[in-house]
Parts: structure tokens; C-alpha cells; sequence
């Protein structure tokens, strides 16, 4: 096993599948000559060509839109969104063609597109650039929405949604590119979308997190350990097909849970998940489940304004003391 | 970091045990293995192992409480972290006997002496407690609440089911077992009263409990050891001491494997249901000086006769030794009693609940058989299996106990 | 042209026309239901650019799709069916009359969000230029579509990247119920192609021969390498944007001027010019008459899908 970042651990995965099946294409803003504008589909140009790896205008609709028609003849495209701010210009493509195509003629055409996009606020960049909204994707049925955590699951996770013949939105974290960490050699290692994973175990509080919720959801778990607090992390992986067995079985054992987004919480992911506990586990609640979220406003420039908006690993903590 | 020891499960039928006798006590040292209390089971007294190193930090139970599996006992952490038992446990520290707990600090939401209630006059009880108070048939106003604006909560109902005393009125308390009726004797001068070990007053309560309950059918077969016998010189001079084979192991792999094709007998009985084990796990009934236990074989039906028999030895010699651990007497699915050494040719075991069988086995003997006409000499082994008429009939019972036969007749199957 | 083909092209624009006309009258006994757009008066540019492809190229449009599903070759029963939901429609009745589909006819569907086949399009044409299949796509839209961002967006890929896409913009002179020179700054559509150096020509829409030469010179200059190609054909839709529209947002005069040129009575006048009889034409009415009975039969007769079809086809994979 190779320790990679998980921006190499994308490129390797994207690398790995093209040499495997020549109909995966690579398409998106400065990804070939330029290497991506954080380097995960950096070497591919060199390795596999123009015809494969594409440069486009700035056009988020038409990036979507030929990567939709595309997949619908033939091609297995990775499109390149640069930012998850951005694909709100290729909502319509995403959510009304590639999460219907199947549906609605049938079950006629099959559109087999990955749409990596960087999702996540942190980096001072003000209220439009710095917007978690990956769950807005996970609302529509026919799409997989896909958020990795570690380099490992990000190239796992990113082989299986190349290869599902599903469109899949793969969400990555801006802040996370750098995050280094052990990734299977194996070219067929693959982790199935749609199961959450355990990241920790413990007995006394159920955490839910998901992509860089999970970093801070461990850190807090690490602290909150050395008061004799056992959390038990688990990390979703995917928002859709959203797997939260493990979450119940988890909540039957502790009772107690709390449920970490960066994004904010009015209609968010702690929503849902906090109302499929009720719905499932009602008899098994021993406290109003905690959400941890970003608050609700336009995320700020100011580095401390921006870090008082976001959550921290201390909110994780008083979240989880709070429902002890 | 402080780590709550919890009642341990030892087996898979367990829902609690009682602490018999704290061996550390608040402030002793304790070393990862040491042994830290005695607990008393349905089926052993058995010796709590600690799990991880360092202080025992408190006790929040008295000897001689019954505490539900899971619950916690005690917490042992570093030498110099300050704990909050209260927080850990959901429970002050306790433990009045032996030593008194060291003053503890107030807890910060002192159990209220009844449930808060709400405006409303609704008595306030998280979803979880409400289930166990309607399971365990309470009244939630009777139990405190230590949650926010003193809610009851999980903790609160186990703490109450565990010190709610047997009389209290309103806890109707789970039904206390049926005591084994006592015809008492007189006593004179000459007679010597003994007080019941806990062991014995387990063994009693258990066997007057299966006899009064299961409907058993007892039958008896007979095995042609001549093969087996030979078979297991033939391995054990390949095998070292401690692997070698008794006859007892050859029957009890013999058994592990009828048992995989007659799940009816892997069983337990469960009211509206049959409860098939999944693993096949045949216990070992060991005569130790204070009366009986049973040593367990884990997946019998898969595990190498040679490791079994090594497995086995040591377990009895804990057994004989009063230094069983947890792991030895837990998770029997199915009993097999071994009177041979006793030169007993045949008899009746009675069976160990949840269990559906037990199999009684007498001595390999040289007997007279008759073959072809003539009088020749063979070895012979009797066993009677005893079996819960609720779960199985005579017929499957006589079908496992030709099964057995048959391992034993061919005995290369037990190799295989 | 043989006299078979030119029998053959009338015979679809007179089945689009028979089709439609029986949709109207379903429609309004409640038998089909949602929004449904006539092509009725545009059957020339359907048939006439259809004629013109060959089998390795695409087809796709937009909501008004019922007339380049037909030329297409789908069977009037198929797409009747799925006109009233049932399960032998060509979508298992999950489309609709704006979401008609045939894979195998490389028909790749209505789509009702305006524009987005545009978009679509550069992909489909993307994928055979990678693969290399000699096929180029013929993308059908409304007048109303180039004022949206897909047009553009589309129109300059597939202008980059030299893909085999023929734009074929149905200019019926309104969209929705605004006609174009109140909506768009350039009433010459064809002249937006020029943005993107895409070449163009126009078409007469009421004359099936000129939209089908036009789309084969189209066709050509696409699959000789030299990237998309624009046509803008001059049509115009008999009926309201879609039923119930009743708006007098146009003059009778208008309409009736336009009807004067209908694209069926000027084919016929074609064929009886070139010698084919009268009751050849009344056979081939005759026939249409025929597979519309048979259609609709074969539609009301079809059972509807189960319940139990909400939870097919949503993923490939589940």
C-alpha cells in the first residue's frame, strides 16, 4: 500500500480505469494541459491523449450536457465541475437529464457519468465559493451522490462510481486534497456505493458525519475519549443511496446521537438522518438527537467569521456532552 | 482513560449475573488480567478478569446485587486522572460494603425522588425508558429522573431496576424464580448441617427447574467401540500428550457432528418458538469438588479432533481447579456426561435449560456379543440421550443417536 | 427519387398528420393527459431532414416530438401507447407524449426542457466521433431554444471541438405564444450559428425536397470532418403551442396564408407532376386510415403498467 493524498489517490483512480476500459474520458475546465485546478486528473493528458482527456470552455452546462449525451452513446465520462458552487449552472443537466434519462424513457439509456465536483467552505473565499451543498444532489432519485472521507474510500469509492452504470455525483472537500493516508494498490479495489462505514467504535454516543464531518468527528472523539466518552463514528459515505443500518444498529446500542454537516442544518443531511432514527428507533431515543452544522448565513470572508460559522471539532464535543 | 467494566456476558443466554465478591477494591492497582470480582452465574461462579490496567476509581455496586449484562460494575483509569463516576456510569459511586465509597461530590442533577413532571402533568421519560418501564411492567412517577428538567432516561430505569427493593409495591418486579421445594427434615444432634455452596445452591435450583419444567424422553443405544478404540491408539501414538485423544473427545466430536444434521437437537425452546444455534458448541459436564460444571467446545462440528482434545484438557483442569475462566463455560449448546471413569455402565443425566439434550455416556466395556451364531468377545459403549419432548420427538431422537452410533462404528468420519 | 420513396415520404407525412389529429380528439375525451404539443403544418421539416440521415445517425428534439419519432420509424401503435400511458408504449408509459424514445432507432428522445437537447446533442455527436462510427447527429429545436444558454454553449463546443452535429432549428415563428422578433435580437436565426463560425443555410419547411437536400449537404460537410452545421428551416405550426391554447396571439389570415402552403398538398402536387396516379395516392390514405385504426386499438387494448413499475428502471443498478 501506497500513502497518497487524496488529490493523487483520484488521479491513480481515474488513471487505473481508463487503462482498464478506453470508453472513460476525462472532460472539465483546465483538467488536461493544466492538470486540474487541484491536481487529481494531473499526468492523464500525457498518459492517455487528447481524444480522451478534454479541456472545455467555461460552460458548466454544456461540460454536464455533452458528458450526459455522451454517456447516453457509449462513453463513460468523468466530467470536472471545479466547484460545487458552479454546478448550479448544470443543475438542470445533472438533476433533469442525468438523473432521468433511465427513468423516463424507460429504462431505454443508461448514462454511466461521474461528476467530480470540490464541495466545502474554509478557504476564505467568500459566500458563493464556499457553499456545502452536496445534499441538494442526494434530494433526486436516479442519481448517487458520493463524498469520500480518506484517500483510501476516495479511490475505492471513485473506481465503483466510474464503473456503475448510474450518473454519480462524487463530491470531494476542498480542504481535504492534501489529507494523506494508505490506498490499496489493488486495480480492482473497489468500495460499493451505498454502505456507510464504522471509522471508530465506542459505546456511548452514535456520531454521524460524512467527508471532512468525519476528520473533526474523530478528532472530537480522540478528546472526548479522554473524559471516558466512547463515540462511535460513522461515516456515510454516500448520500445517496444513503445506507444508515449501521447507524441504527449503532443507536440501539448508545441511545444517543449526533449528527455532524458542514453544511447548514435547515433541510440538510441531520435532518434526515435525525428523522429516520425517530421513525426507526423510537424506542431506543434517550435524548433529542444533536445536529452540528455550519450557522445559517452566507459564509464570510473574515478568517475568524468563517471559522465561527463553520463547525468545529469543539461544537462536536459540546454536541455530544450535551446528549449524555 | 477511564474505562467502565461492564457485567460481562458469559454466555449467550445470559441477562445477568451478581457480583459475588469485589477482590479490589477503591485506589487498589490493578494489572491488565488481574483478577477483579467474582461473579456469580446461572451455571458457575467465575472470575472477572480486568480487561484493560491501572486504579480502580469506584464501585457503583454492592456485593451480592443482581446486575443486568452490560451495566456497568466499576471504572478503572490512569493512576492520576480524575473521574467522574457519575457522568461514566449515569450512577453515584456506590458500594457501601466493604469500604465505604469515598465522599463523592454531589452529582451535578441529584436524582429526583420521583419523575419530574412536565406543565402538563405529564410525567417526562425519554422514548427508550418509557419501553423499559412498560416492559419491566414500572410506574414511571415511582423512578427519578436525572435528565434535563429531570427527565427519566435509560440509566434512570436501570438504576431502579437494580435497587428497586423486592417488596416495592408498584415495581412489579420480573417473577422471582420458583425456590426448589423443601420438604424439611429434622435435625438432631448427630446430623451435620452444611451450608449450600453458591455452586450447589446453582446446581439445585437448575435441576429441580428442568425437571419441573421439560417434558424429557430418554433413549439408550449401544455402540460398537472395537474400531474407535483401536483407531484412537493408532492416532494418539502419533500425537503428544497434549493432544492425545480420550474416548470422551471421540464421542463428544462424534455428537458435535450429529448435531449439524439434527439442528432440532442444537436447540433451545423458547415459548412460541425453536431457537436453532447457529453454532454447534457441546459442552462438557466436569465433576469438580464443589459439584458440577460444564466446560464448553466451541464449533465442535468443524474443529480438528486433535485440537479439540487439546483444547478440552485444559479447560477441565481449570474446571478441577476452581480457576475456570468465563470463556470455558460459556455458549453450551448441547451436554454430553461421561460417567465411564467410574466404571458405570448406563444412566440418566438430567437436562441443563436452555438446552435441549444432554447425553448420558457409561464405560466401553468387553463384553460377550453374539455374531453369526458365536459367542466372541467385543467392546461395547452404552449412551442414553435425554431430550425436551417440546423441541424433538423420539424418532429424531433415535435418528441423532444412530448418527452417533455410525461416527463411532466408522470412526475415520470423526478424522474428516 | 423513385416513385416508391416519394410514396413512402408522403405516406409518413400523412401518418404525423392522421397521428396527431387522433391525439387531439384522445386528448380532449380525457384519454391522454399532461401537455402535448402538435406538429401539425411541420411534417415536411421532420420527414424531409429525417429522409436524409442515414442508419448510424442520431435523432433528438425537443417536446414537440411526436412527428420525428414517427419518421423515425416508430410504429404509430408503440407511440400511441405511450400517448395513453400503457405499457406497451415506447417508454413503458413513464414519458409521455413529450418524452417519445426509441434506442434502436437511435431516436434518443423528446426532451421538454428547452434547449437541453442541444446540449445532449454535442455529447451524442461526441461519442461518435470518439468511437468513430461515421454517425452524425441530427438535433431538432425550436425557434424559441436559441435564446437559452444550452443554444450557446452547445453551438460553441461543438464548434471547438469539430463535432458531427447538424442544428436544425424549426423556425414555426413563436415561441410559446411571443413571436420571435419580440423575444430575439437576431430574427435571422440562422445568423447566430455565425457566432460560433458555424456555416448555415436556410430551408423552405413547407417543402419536404428542399429540407431533405439541404439536411444531406448538411449531413455531408458534418461527416467529412468539417465540424457542425446549421439550418434553419422556415416552418410553422398549424395548432397552439400546446392543447387548450387558445390565445389570439395570431390572425386567422396568418394561419390560413401558411395553410395555403401545407407541406402534405404541395408533396401530392409533386407526386401527381411526376406521373404517380391519383388512386395510387387514395391507396396510400387508405393504408394510413388503416394503421391509425389499428394503432388506437392496440393502444386502448394494452394494459396499463402495474403499481409495482414505480421502482423499475430508476437506477441500472441498485
Amino acid at each position: 500500500m501506497a500513502v497518497l493524498t487524496i488529490a493523487k489517490s483520484i488521479a491513480q483512480a481515474i488513471a487505473e480505469e481508463m487503462e482498464r476500459d478506453p470508453s472513460v474520458v476525462v472532460l472539465g475546465e483546465e483538467v488536461a494541459a493544466a492538470g486540474g485546478t487541484y491536481g487529481a486528473t494531473s499526468g492523464l493528458l500525457d498518459r492517455f491523449g487528447e481524444a480522451r482527456v478534454k479541456d472545455t470552455p467555461i460552460s458548466e452546462g454544456i461540460i454536464v450536457g455533452a458528458a450526459v449525451g455522451a454517456a447516453m452513446n457509449g462513453l463513460r465520462p468523468v466530467a470536472e465541475i471545479m466547484g460545487i458552487n458552479f454546478a448550479f449552472l448544470a443543475m438542470d443537466m445533472i438533476v433533469n437529464h442525468a438523473a432521468k434519462v433511465h427513468s423516463m424513457f424507460g429504462g431505454q439509456f443508461r448514462c454511466p457519468l461521474v461528476v467530480r465536483t470540490t464541495s466545502g467552505g474554509g478557504r476564505q473565499l467568500g459566500a458563493t465559493h464556499s457553499q456545502t451543498v452536496e445534499h441538494l444532489f442526494a434530494h433526486f432519485p436516479g442519481l448517487k451522490v458520493v463524498c469520500p472521507s480518506t484517500p483510501a474510500d476516495a479511490k475505492g469509492l471513485l473506481k465503483a462510481a466510474i464503473r456503475t452504470d448510474d450518473p454519480v455525483m462524487f463530491v470531494e472537500q476542498a480542504t481535504m486534497y492534501s489529507l494523506r493516508g494508505e490506498v490499496p494498490d489493488d486495480k480492482d479495489f473497489l468500495i460499493p456505493i451505498g454502505k456507510s462505514d464504522v471509522k471508530r467504535r465506542g459505546r456511548h454516543v452514535t456520531v454521524v458525519a460524512y467527508s471532512n464531518m468525519v476528520e473533526i468527528s474523530l478528532k472530537a472523539a480522540t478528546e472526548l475519549a479522554k473524559d471516558g466518552i466512547e463515540c462511535e463514528v460513522i461515516d456515510l459515505r454516500s448520500l445517496r443511496p444513503l445506507d444508515l443500518d449501521p447507524v441504527f444498529e449503532s443507536f440501539k446500542q448508545t441511545n444517543r446521537a449526533v449528527v455532524v454537516e458542514e453544511s447548514w442544518p435547515t433541510y440538510g443531511v441531520g435532518a434526515e438522518v435525525a428523522t429516520r432514527l425517530y421513525e426507526e428507533c423510537f424506542d431506543y431515543v434517550d435524548a433529542p438527537i444533536q445536529r452540528v452544522a455550519q450557522k445559517e448565513v452566507p459564509l464570510p470572508y473574515a478568517a475568524n467569521l468563517e471559522r465561527a460559522a463553520l463547525p468545529q471539532v469543539a461544537d462536536v464535543v459540546r454536541a455530544v456532552k450535551a446528549v449524555l | 482513560m477511564a474505562e467502565v467494566v461492564p457485567m460481562p456476558k458469559l454466555g449467550f443466554d445470559m441477562k445477568e449475573g451478581t457480583l459475588v465478591r469485589k477482590l479490589k477494591q477503591v485506589g487498589d492497582a490493578v494489572a491488565k488480567g488481574e483478577i477483579i470480582a467474582e461473579i456469580e452465574t446461572d451455571k458457575a461462579t467465575v472470575e472477572l478478569e480486568a480487561y484493560v490496567g491501572g486504579v480502580v476509581k469506584g464501585w457503583v455496586v454492592d456485593e451480592g446485587t443482581p446486575v443486568p449484562v452490560g451495566s456497568p460494575m466499576l471504572v478503572i483509569a490512569e493512576p492520576n486522572e480524575s473521574v467522574d463516576i457519575q457522568a461514566l456510569t449515569g450512577r453515584a459511586p456506590g458500594g457501601a460494603n466493604p469500604s465505604p465509597a469515598p465522599a463523592a461530590a454531589p452529582a451535578p442533577a441529584a436524582p429526583a425522588a420521583t419523575a419530574a413532571a412536565a406543565p402538563t402533568g405529564q410525567i417526562l421519560a425519554s422514548p427508550v425508558a418509557r419501553k423499559m418501564a412498560r416492559d419491566a411492567g414500572l410506574d414511571l412517577a415511582q423512578i427519578g429522573g436525572t435528565g434535563p428538567n429531570g427527565r427519566v432516561v435509560k440509566r434512570d430505569v436501570e438504576a431502579f431496576l437494580q435497587n428497586a427493593p423486592p417488596a416495592a409495591p408498584a415495581a412489579a418486579a420480573p417473577a422471582p424464580r420458583p425456590a426448589p421445594a423443601v420438604i424439611p427434615a429434622a435435625v438432631t444432634a448427630e446430623d451435620e448441617v452444611v451450608p449450600l455452596t453458591k455452586l450447589r445452591s446453582i446446581i439445585a435450583r437448575r435441576m429441580a427447574e428442568s425437571t419441573q419444567t421439560v417434558p424429557a424422553i430418554y433413549l439408550t443405544i449401544e455402540v460398537d467401540m472395537a474400531a474407535a478404540m483401536a483407531l484412537r491408539k493408532q492416532v494418539n501414538a502419533l500425537l503428544p500428550d497434549e493432544r492425545k485423544a480420550s474416548v470422551n473427545d471421540l464421542v463428544v466430536k462424534a455428537v458435535g457432528l450429529a448435531l449439524r444434521q439434527f439442528p432440532n437437537l442444537n436447540a433451545s425452546f423458547g415459548g412460541d418458538k425453536l431457537i436453532r444455534h447457529g453454532h454447534v458448541n457441546v459442552g462438557v459436564a466436569v465433576a469438580v469438588p464443589s459439584g458440577l460444571l460444564t466446560v464448553v467446545t466451541k464449533d465442535t462440528d468443524v474443529k480438528p479432533l486433535a485440537q479439540l482434545a487439546a483444547e478440552v484438557k485444559p479447560m477441565v483442569a481449570r474446571a478441577r481447579e476452581g480457576k475456570v475462566q468465563p470463556a470455558d463455560i460459556e455458549g453450551s449448546t448441547f451436554t454430553v456426561s461421561n460417567l465411564g471413569m467410574y466404571d458405570i455402565e448406563h444412566f440418566t443425566a438430567i437436562i441443563s435449560l436452555p438446552e435441549a439434550g444432554i447425553l448420558a455416556v457409561g464405560a466401553v466395556k468387553e463384553v460377550p456379543v453374539v455374531r453369526e451364531g458365536q459367542i466372541v468377545p467385543g467392546t461395547r459403549l452404552k449412551m442414553t440421550c435425554a431430550a425436551d419432548h417440546r423441541v424433538t420427538d423420539g424418532a429424531e431422537v433415535a435418528q441423532f443417536l444412530q448418527s452417533i452410533k455410525k461416527a463411532l462404528e466408522e470412526p475415520l468420519r470423526l478424522l474428516v | 427519387m423513385d416513385k416508391a420513396e416519394m410514396l413512402e415520404l408522403y405516406r409518413q407525412m400523412v401518418l404525423i398528420r392522421l397521428f396527431e389529429e387522433k391525439c387531439e380528439e384522445l386528448y380532449q375525451k380525457g384519454k391522454i393527459g399532461g401537455f402535448m404539443h402538435l406538429y401539425i403544418g411541420q411534417e415536411a421539416t421532420g420527414v424531409g431532414a429525417v429522409a436524409a440521415r442515414q442508419p448510424q445517425d442520431s435523432l433528438i428534439t425537443g417536446y414537440r416530438d411526436h412527428g420525428i419519432a414517427l419518421a423515425a420509424g416508430m410504429s404509430a401503435r408503440t407511440a400511441m401507447a405511450e400517448m395513453l400511458g400503457r405499457v406497451t408504449g415506447c417508454a413503458k408509459g413513464k414519458g409521455g407524449s413529450m418524452h417519445l424514445a426509441d434506442i434502436n432507432l437511435k431516436f434518443w428522445g423528446g426532451h421538454a426542457i428547452v434547449g437541453a437537447q442541444i446540449a445532449l446533442a454535442a455529447g451524442l455527436a461526441w461519442a461518435d466521433q470518439f468511437r468513430q462510427t461515421a454517425g452524425c447527429t441530427l438535433c431538432f429545436f425550436g425557434d424559441g431554444a436559441t435564446n437559452i444558454s444550452y443554444f450557446h454553449e452547445a453551438l460553441n463546443l461543438a464548434a471547438v471541438w469539430k463535432l458531427p452535429v447538424v442544428f436544425i432549428c424549426e423556425n414555426n415563428k413563436y415561441g410559446m405564444w411571443t413571436p420571435v422578433e419580440k423575444v430575439s435580437a437576431v430574427t435571422e436565426i440562422r445568423r447566430k450559428a455565425s457566432a460560433y463560425a458555424i456555416p448555415s443555410d436556410s430551408a423552405d419547411g413547407m417543402d419536404l425536397l428542399d429540407v431533405r437536400a439541404k439536411t444531406a449537404a448538411a449531413l455531408a460537410h458534418c461527416r467529412a470532418g468539417n465540424g457542425p452545421y446549421f439550418l434553419e428551416v422556415h416552418t410553422y405550426r398549424y395548432r397552439g403551442h400546446s392543447m387548450g391554447d387558445q390565445r389570439p396571439y395570431r390572425t386567422q389570415e396568418e394561419i390560413r396564408k401558411w395553410q395555403a402552403e401545407d407541406p402534405i398538398g404541395k408533396f401530392e402536387k409533386v407526386l401527381l407532376d411526376s406521373g404517380i396516379a391519383p388512386a395510387e395516392i387514395d391507396r396510400v390514405d387508405d393504408e394510413v386510415k388503416a394503421i391509425m385504426a389499428d394503432a388506437v386499438q392496440f393502444a386502448e387494448a394494452s394494459p396499463v403498467p402495474d403499481d409495482s413499475e414505480i421502482w423499475t428502471d430508476i437506477y441500472v443498478e441498485n
